[in-house]
């Protein structure tokens, strides 16, 4: 039932703008597959390559094995849902989802079946004759879900579909796509800006920036270890600590920064003299009263925020550099006093060096 | 007397003046209808009478006039009305210079005299396809420019479209055909009727146009000036009249249905609205709660 | 084109294309040409088209200049039509500032109504109105002498009775799009021109007026343009003595049997309604966009 997609260097110009850039990527059948950056860096290029309403100026895309190219939005085993939903206005819910089984000549006994199927499957089974725009938000989510299963595509594709939607009934739908995904076995391509759509919902992630894809791997993968300056500042908080190499070696590389010589994980290979930034997640830095620890960084706490479960505290050192620092509110954490000294340590493990964006 | 209510009268005398201009010529007109008089006029008022209405319906060449009317109308609207869509349709996916050297095209009948259009119409179909002056010629001169006038209604609704609606059909397999069919059209629908309604109002009203390429046949239009020319009498009021009485009920049902659908269009937007604002009662998604058969 | 293509597949848009190229070529682009050329070349007897004598010329275009009574009555079509024109955007403009920015909300529904059922009713019957009135025994006449004013009945036909009746006829094509223009004037900043301590003429002089420039430039040319192609009205307005340029051009064709003449006055008259949409642009400095909304 579910295909694979394969993208073999796949390029988008228009005009002198390259929209998307030698991208090389296999979607495994079966798999919840998110593309996650920011606005303007592709991905809705890519879905709409995939889906068919645009040929890639370069390159192949293949699903199931079957080359795309010349084939039409409407001959390729996919189905695509529309940020904006687009479901018919001037037809009812259960016209809407049979609409691509009416165009395929389905008939209309076996029409009603699928849809009352369909409308079970989105827990939606009383709206069948309602009109679209009589249906909440959330509901129309649903319909149009059911909509682009009626034609069984071996591949779904998303776009941002629950960018319209309030935050609450956004986590309950991540749930739900993801369930539903799972139940079908349908390929899902998943495109957002939302990181923690894509961190919570996909098998993997692609992250994208300017046209080109930075990284591969699920989602663990992409925030512990990424691997370009960009990755690691889009998914997730990190500090940033920019400065040159001084030494590297057994997998580690020392930074000369503004705070000092920190050390950090060197995955990139980057050598003695290369620019370079460490990156270390928030929740990663300790508070260090004893000073023992590789890597000391001096500031002092401009103010902190307290969210419940979390303390983030905001800090300032060499100069006017800001450092924010997670930890658990366990009631043992520092009280993070504004105008303190703190004494800032973090394990070399926990930290990566990366070569600034733009000088892979 | 103060500045503000001196200001006030002004305006009511305007408006009472200006109105007046616009509905007292129509209503002596009515009025003439009814006056025993030969000649069409109140006054002075001779006696009322129902009369003109027989004399009216007695006359053949007005009901032979009435039909070639409606004949070439029906000739307009099938030309007109698909030229219009056509035309709309294919300057709403254009873009940049060509558009608008075509839309200057398009609109510049509506531009030209109509007499101009109908000598240039009946020169060209004359000499290159020899055909003279008649109901066909004349559909096609009125085509000309009606169809610009189909075509700024359809454009006009086609900017209100949500063209993510055909790739969405489309790209549920539907062929191209198809989504015209049951998506771009369905939502055009209104338009295709005001524009055959105008495009009806168009033809049957059209005189300038019509004179150079009737030929031999007779519009009502045509019919009515030349009856005041020659052989004017109340029952040319009567027909008057009536057609005044017809233009406005259909005027008034135009309005109506107009604004109504505008107001729907209102409603349904602050609906979308409210919602936004609202969010809605996230029901435990069920899916997630049903165990996996896959 | 591409795009074309892609929105609705090959088979509607070869019919689009198809259908616009008709119209645009068939129906617009060429009988013009053709009219064009007809009026270049001599009125020859059907046998000798075609033949040493079938030359271009410019005499169609000299009969014109040669005949006074036809240049006389070209004069008096332009200047009458811009009085026309002149005249109903005087009497359009408070009417259409009342509607767009005094007028209370709740009642613009039954104004505009009221305006626009005039509007859909046949030209030539609003004429045949304004023809009773002025028949020589009809209402005015009787009024005028009944009150004291005149003391016998006048021949009103003749080129007042035209104008008056062309103002008429046009003057919703004025009101709507210079009422469209001052509607989206922003209240506020007449408010603030009064603020200020204009006067209401300093404030229509230079806040209103330059605002619904391009309302009135479309108004002007709709107007001026069917003023000087109108045929009904001088029809039936006009005396043996006021005739209009288009009741010349028709003479040629159905009385002359002269349509290459016909077609040469023709095109001089949309030389002139396209020269007057050129000076309307020049004058209210629009730009063709502005004018074919």
């Amino acid at each position: 039932m579910s295909q694979d997609v394969a993208l073999d260097h796949v390029t988008m110009r228009f005009g002198s703008v390259t929209a998307v850039r030698d991208v090389s990527l296999t979607i495994a059948a079966g798999e919840f597959f998110s593309f996650l950056g920011p606005s303007g860096c592709g991905k809705t290029t890519i879905l709409r390559m995939i889906s068919g309403f645009m040929e890639p100026s370069d390159g192949r895309i293949r699903i199931g094995g079957r080359d795309m190219r010349g084939i039409g939005p409407n001959k390729r085993p996919t189905a695509l849902i529309f940020q904006n939903l687009a479901l018919f206005p001037l037809m009812t819910v259960a016209d809407n989802i049979a609409f691509g089984l009416e165009v395929r000549g389905v008939a209309a006994a076996d029409r009603r079946r699928r849809v009352r199927e369909l409308l079970e499957l989105v827990a939606l089974p009383e709206v069948a004759d309602k009109k679209v725009t009589e249906l909440s938000g959330g509901q129309r989510q649903r319909i149009a879900i059911a909509r682009a299963l009626a034609v069984e595509p071996a591949v779904l594709l998303l776009d941002e579909p629950l960018s319209a939607l309030d935050l609450k009934l956004r986590q309950h739908m991540r749930a739900e796509l993801r369930a539903i995904q799972r139940r079908t076995g349908v390929t899902f391509v998943y495109i957002t800006h939302d990181q923690g759509e894509a961190l919570t919902m996909s098998d993997r992630i692609g992250v994208m920036s300017r046209g080109v894809l930075e990284q591969v791997g699920d989602g663990q993968t992409v925030y512990d270890d990424p691997a370009t300056a960009f990755v690691a500042s889009f998914v997730g908080e990190a500090n940033r600590f920019p400065g040159t190499v001084l030494d590297a070696a057994d997998g580690r590389a020392a930074v000369d920064t503004p705070f000092g010589r920190l050390l950090g994980r060197n995955p990139r290979g980057l050598k003695a003299g290369d620019r370079a930034i460490l990156f270390v997640r928030p929740e990663r830095l300790a508070v260090a009263p004893d000073g023992t620890a590789d890597n000391r960084v001096e500031a002092r706490v401009s103010h902190r925020d307290f969210e419940g479960a979390f303390v983030n505290a905001f800090l300032t050192g060499a100069g006017d550099r800001r450092i924010v620092v997670q930890m658990p509110h366990l009631g043992s954490e520092p009280a993070f006093v504004p105008g303190a000294a703190a004494t800032l340590t973090f394990r070399p493990a926990d930290a990566v060096v990366l070569p600034p964006d733009g000088e892979a | 007397m103060t500045a503000e209510r001196f200001r006030r009268l002004l305006v009511t005398v305007y408006l009472v003046l200006f109105f007046g201009y616009l509905f007292i010529p129509l209503g002596i007109m009515a009025a003439a209808t009814f006056n025993t008089s030969r000649f069409p006029t109140v006054t002075p008022w001779l006696g009322f009478t129902l009369d003109w209405f027989r004399v009216l319906y007695e006359d053949h060449r007005m009901w032979q006039a009435l039909g070639t009317s409606l004949v070439v109308a029906a000739g307009v609207i099938a030309v007109a009305v698909p030229t219009g869509l056509a035309a709309a349709l294919l300057l709403d996916r254009l873009h940049s210079r060509a558009r608008t050297f075509l839309y200057a095209l398009m609109v510049s009948p509506l531009l030209t005299p109509g007499v101009i259009i109908g000598i240039s119409t009946l020169i060209f179909w004359r000499t290159w396809f020899d055909l003279s002056g008649g109901i066909v010629l004349t559909v096609i001169a009125q085509s000309s420019f009606i169809a610009a006038y189909a075509m700024l209604l359809f454009l006009a609704r086609l900017q209100r479209f949500d063209p993510t609606l055909e790739e969405a059909a489309l790209d549920l397999g539907a062929t191209h055909l198809q989504v015209f069919r049951r998506i771009t059209l369905p939502f055009l629908m209104p338009a295709v009727l005001s524009a055959a309604f105008i495009a009806f109002l168009q033809s049957f009203e059209n005189y300038n146009t019509t004179l150079f390429v009737r030929g031999l046949d007779t519009t009502l239009t045509v019919y009515i000036a030349s009856k005041v020319r020659t052989g004017l009498t109340p029952a040319v009021n009567a027909l008057s009249l009536i057609l005044i009485a017809l233009t406005i009920a259909g005027a008034v049902t135009y309005e109506v249905l107009r604004r109504r659908d505008a107001r729907r269009a209102l409603a349904e937007q602050a609906r979308a609205e409210r919602e936004e604002a609202s969010g809605d009662g996230a029901p435990v998604p069920a899916a997630a709660r049903v165990p996996a058969r896959a | 084109m591409t795009g074309v293509l892609h929105r609705y597949g090959p088979v509607l848009t070869g019919f689009i294309v198809l259908v616009v190229a008709l119209w645009v070529v068939m129906l617009v682009v060429l009988p013009q040409i053709l009219m064009i050329d007809f009026s270049l070349r001599p009125m020859l007897p059907p046998s000798r088209v075609g033949g040493p004598e079938d030359v271009y010329t410019l005499a169609n275009y000299m009969t014109l200049w040669t005949n006074t009574i036809h240049l006389g009555i070209f004069v008096k079509t332009i200047w009458a039509s811009a009085l026309v024109t002149a005249v109903t955007l005087a009497v359009c403009y408070p009417m259409a500032f009342y509607l767009a920015q005094v007028a209370p909300k709740r009642r613009l529904p039954t104004f505009m109504m009221l305006l626009v059922i005039p509007f859909w009713i046949n030209e030539i019957l609003r004429t045949f109105a304004w023809y009773i009135i002025l028949a020589y025994s009809g209402p005015l006449n009787n009024l005028l002498v009944g009150i004291g004013i005149l003391d016998a009945p006048v021949r009103f036909q003749g080129d007042g009775s035209v104008i008056l009746g062309m103002v008429y006829a046009y003057i919703l094509f004025m009101v709507f799009p210079v009422y469209n223009a001052i509607e989206s004037l922003d209240r506020h900043q007449i408010e603030a021109a009064r603020d200020l301590g204009a006067g209401w003429l300093r404030i229509h002089w230079r806040i209103v007026l330059p605002h619904a420039r391009p309302g009135i430039a479309v108004g002007c040319i709709m107007t001026f343009m069917l003023a000087a192609g109108s045929y009904a009205v001088p029809l039936l307005l006009g005396g043996p003595q006021s005739r209009w340029f288009t009741e010349v051009i028709y003479n040629w064709f159905f009385e002359g049997g002269n349509w290459n003449q016909g077609a040469a006055y023709a095109f001089i008259l949309l030389v002139l309604c396209i020269g007057f949409i050129l000076l309307m642009m020049r004058l209210f400095r629009v730009g063709l966009t502005d004018i074919a909304k």
